[in-house]
């Protein structure tokens, strides 16, 4: 479903991504794990067209389309979603008022009907609960007055709604307590099917007990320089970054 | 009522606050213009919509030569039949406009406006008023279903009586009769003038006394007409009265002119909505709405303003300068005045209150959105004379495109007026690099036992925030009107629903523009 091939990006001239290469298939689960500045939330803004960065080379292909072509608010109608590291608050738009603009966008890019007040309510009533929130989430301000543990439940209730085939998880695990985290990995596991696939991205193999990744790959500098099975990513719990660094630098 | 206006008069050059009083004051000036960043062109062209209501009603209208002399007052008070007390009124107001001048103390850059290239007063040529919707010019019925505020759908769906003012004469009033039962009387001022002299001869002018300030001095000598609203004790209106204006002569300045009376214990909420032409000559208005709360009485006065602004490079446009002022003068009286204001190239307008009464209670909540290069100074006056009188102000700001947004507000306590209290929020959001926020609070509190309480802040739209919107599927024009109408949800809340909906709507039309 998804093909990077030799992707640069750089934000404010600065050369981040040094050639990417990765490719995802339905059903996968990935794991991008890396030391800080070693460009993972890079390539997650990079790929949902965060117009803070500026792709400089390469390609990406998603569902045969060229997804950099595309707006970001296109890549996700196409079945792209990000779970934010950083959530942001928008102070005075209701959850019920966002999700409602979001669904509708996506069910007009295919050419649907908006769902009715009925329809839509009943489907947040239905996907908070794979995260747990409480029926007071319709009528709060996005993210505003969140907890930590809450506003990445939202993120995820969010990707419950949208059902995308391919979500990037960036480091949905920091800042979480162990029970927020079994929670939102629930959430998570739940809404996985043949068909859709996982970017989990994230400094701690912790989050890989819950949420197993078929593949494991380590950015280092711009560039994926090693990837493997899930038992790379205890190897890393291990023996820290260093071992991987001394390779490369 | 203080009749010197300049005691009362705002003035941006003065000191912010009175040192002495004691009181909590926070931030009393905030004044930004921003600076410049990466994603500016994402919300610039964003923000440059066009007017979505531009166009001309062609009906026969009745024009006056333009220039202003005192024969010109003298046809007006004659072509509406009016006694002579009126005419006196006029002509005085119009001998005192001659020895002023124009106000320049406002944070706007107001072009020379020549007062003899104006047209006073135009009047659509109808020879009896309609006796219902059939006998209504289908031009003008046309012209209200453009806006989407056909008097059918209003009397049927929301049993609004609406008091629809094109261009300076009243063509239709509804539910006058329903109304009626109750004593409620609502008609246009000349009606009003002819049918209940006593009462218009006795409020007329007893809250914005023309000698007030230089436009209202302007629109007492030749104003054309408006409602007048008289709510008898003790009864609560059912039902929202409701005044469409609009402008439609080319070149014909408007002078409104509203007054509202709730008699003790009684009870209205009264809505103007306005949306005008497009023009390329601009256009004067100057109107005034007078309220009279008595005891226990409350009124709220909800205004949706949506007038031609001009065009992306600022030609045209309305010149809005209004005096709009409430007196509370019964004990535990109320006034809340909650305008949405998105149009007009210029706007001047303090909608305030005089709490005379102990226990009286005035609100202001505000969202004025300019844009491309409207300049907007708004903002109230809250005047303390009663004792326990209470105010909140809410005022929310939105500049875009190369436009100036000024809030400009007075909190002033009377040494007699002890315990009062008020709350005043002030709060700016910036879509530009281009444009311009500023607040100029005065607060002047002469006694020790009362608390004034200011609040104010700036932000910028938020690229994350545009963002986020982007990743779950919202365009970044609709993630505009998401944000902006969520800063302003505390405003929009206080409006009634119907009210609300085409606020919300007005909010993003006017952002509205080509992205995508």
């Amino acid at each position: 479903m998804l093909v990077i091939k030799d992707l640069h990006a750089s934000i404010e001239g600065k050369e981040i991504l040094k050639g990417v290469n990765l490719t995802v298939r339905p059903g996968e689960v990935h794991a991008i794990m890396g030391p800080n500045g070693s460009g993972k939330s890079t390539l997650s803004s990079v790929l949902t067209g965060n117009p803070a960065y500026t792709v400089t080379g390469g390609s990406v292909e998603f569902y045969g389309k060229d997804l950099l072509a595309l707006p970001p608010e296109n890549r996700s109608h196409e079945g792209l979603f990000l779970s934010f590291q950083y959530p942001v608050e928008i102070p005075g738009v209701s959850m019920v008022n966002f999700m409602r603009a979001a669904l509708n966008a996506k069910r007009k890019y295919f050419g649907q009907e908006p769902l009715s007040a009925s329809e839509f309510l009943k489907l947040m009533r239905e996907k908070r609960a794979i995260v747990e929130l409480d029926n007071k989430l319709a009528s709060r301000s996005v993210n505003e007055g969140f907890s930590g543990g809450e506003k990445k439940r939202n993120e995820i209730f969010q990707m419950a709604m949208l059902e995308p085939r391919l979500s990037i998880l960036d480091e949905t695990d920091s800042g979480l307590d162990i029970d927020a985290l079994r929670i939102v990995a629930g959430g998570v596991n739940k809404l996985k099917t043949d068909n859709n696939a996982t970017i989990v991205i994230t400094h701690y193999q912790r989050l890989l007990d819950y949420i197993k990744p078929d593949f494991v790959h380590v950015l280092y500098k711009g560039r994926i320089v090693k990837t493997g099975g899930p038992e790379l990513a205890l190897e890393l719990e291990e023996k820290g970054y260093d071992w991987i660094k001394r390779e490369w630098d | 009522m203080n009749k010197d206006n300049d005691k009362n008069k705002m003035n941006a050059d003065e000191a912010p606050m009175n040192p002495e009083n004691g009181n909590a004051a926070r931030s009393p000036k905030a004044d930004s213009n921003n600076t410049g960043d990466a994603n500016e062109d994402i919300i610039k062209s964003a923000t440059t919509g066009d007017y979505k209501y531009g166009f001309v009603t062609d009906i026969d209208t009745h024009v006056i030569p333009k220039g202003l002399n005192e024969d010109v007052v003298r046809y007006i008070s004659q072509v509406k039949g009016e006694p002579e007390w009126l005419l006196d009124f006029r002509l005085k107001a119009y001998r005192h406009w001659l020895t002023m001048k124009m106000p320049r103390w406002a944070h706007l850059d107001i072009p020379e406006i020549d007062y003899q290239a104006i047209s006073y007063y135009a009047a659509p040529k109808q020879k009896e008023g309609p006796k219902n919707l059939d006998e209504v010019d289908p031009e003008l019925r046309k012209t209200f279903d453009k806006l989407g505020i056909s008097l059918e759908e209003q009397m049927r769906l929301s049993g609004i009586a609406v008091d629809a003012v094109m261009d300076s004469v009243s063509v239709k009033t509804t539910y006058k009769e329903r109304l009626a039962e109750l004593g409620v009387i609502f008609c246009s001022i000349s009606e009003a003038v002819r049918d209940y002299p006593d009462l218009v001869r006795k409020y007329l002018g007893s809250v914005v006394p023309y000698r007030d300030n230089f436009f209202a001095a302007l629109n007492s000598a030749v104003f054309s007409d408006g409602s007048f609203v008289y709510i008898p004790k003790g009864v609560r209106c059912p039902m929202e009265l409701s005044t469409y204006f609009r402008i439609n002569a080319a070149e014909t300045g408007q002078f409104e002119r509203t007054l509202i009376v709730a008699d003790d214990d009684a009870y209205v909420s009264y809505l103007e909505g306005c949306t005008a032409p497009m023009r390329d000559e601009n256009q004067l208005h100057a109107a005034i709405v007078e309220i009279v709360v008595e005891d226990r009485a409350e009124v709220k006065y909800s205004t949706v303003q949506n007038w031609y602004p001009g065009d992306k490079d600022g030609k045209g446009g309305i010149y809005n300068f209004v005096t709009k002022r409430g007196l509370c003068r019964g004990d535990f009286s109320k006034l809340s005045w909650t305008q949405v204001e998105t149009g007009s190239a210029i706007t001047w307008k303090y909608p305030s209150c005089v709490l005379q009464g102990d226990n009286s209670v005035g609100e202001f909540y505000s969202v004025a959105l300019t844009n491309n290069y409207q300049q907007a100074d708004t903002g109230t006056k809250m005047i303390h004379i009663g004792k326990n009188s209470r105010s909140t102000i809410v005022s929310k700001g939105i500049s875009a495109g190369h436009s100036q947004n000024s809030y400009r507000g007075e909190v002033k306590v009377v040494p007699k007026a002890a315990n009062c209290r008020n709350y005043t929020q002030c709060d700016s959001l910036l879509l530009s690099s281009t444009s311009g926020a500023h607040t100029f609070p005065r607060i002047d509190v002469q006694n020790e036992t009362s608390v004034v309480e200011h609040e104010a802040t700036t932000s910028k739209i938020n690229e994350d925030q545009i963002f986020y919107c982007n990743q779950r599927g919202i365009s970044t024009e609709d993630a505009i009107g998401l944000i902006v109408n969520g800063y302003a949800k505390e405003v929009m809340a206080k409006l009634p629903m119907e009210f609300a909906v085409e606020a919300q709507k007005l909010l993003s039309i006017s952002l509205e523009g080509s992205v995508g």
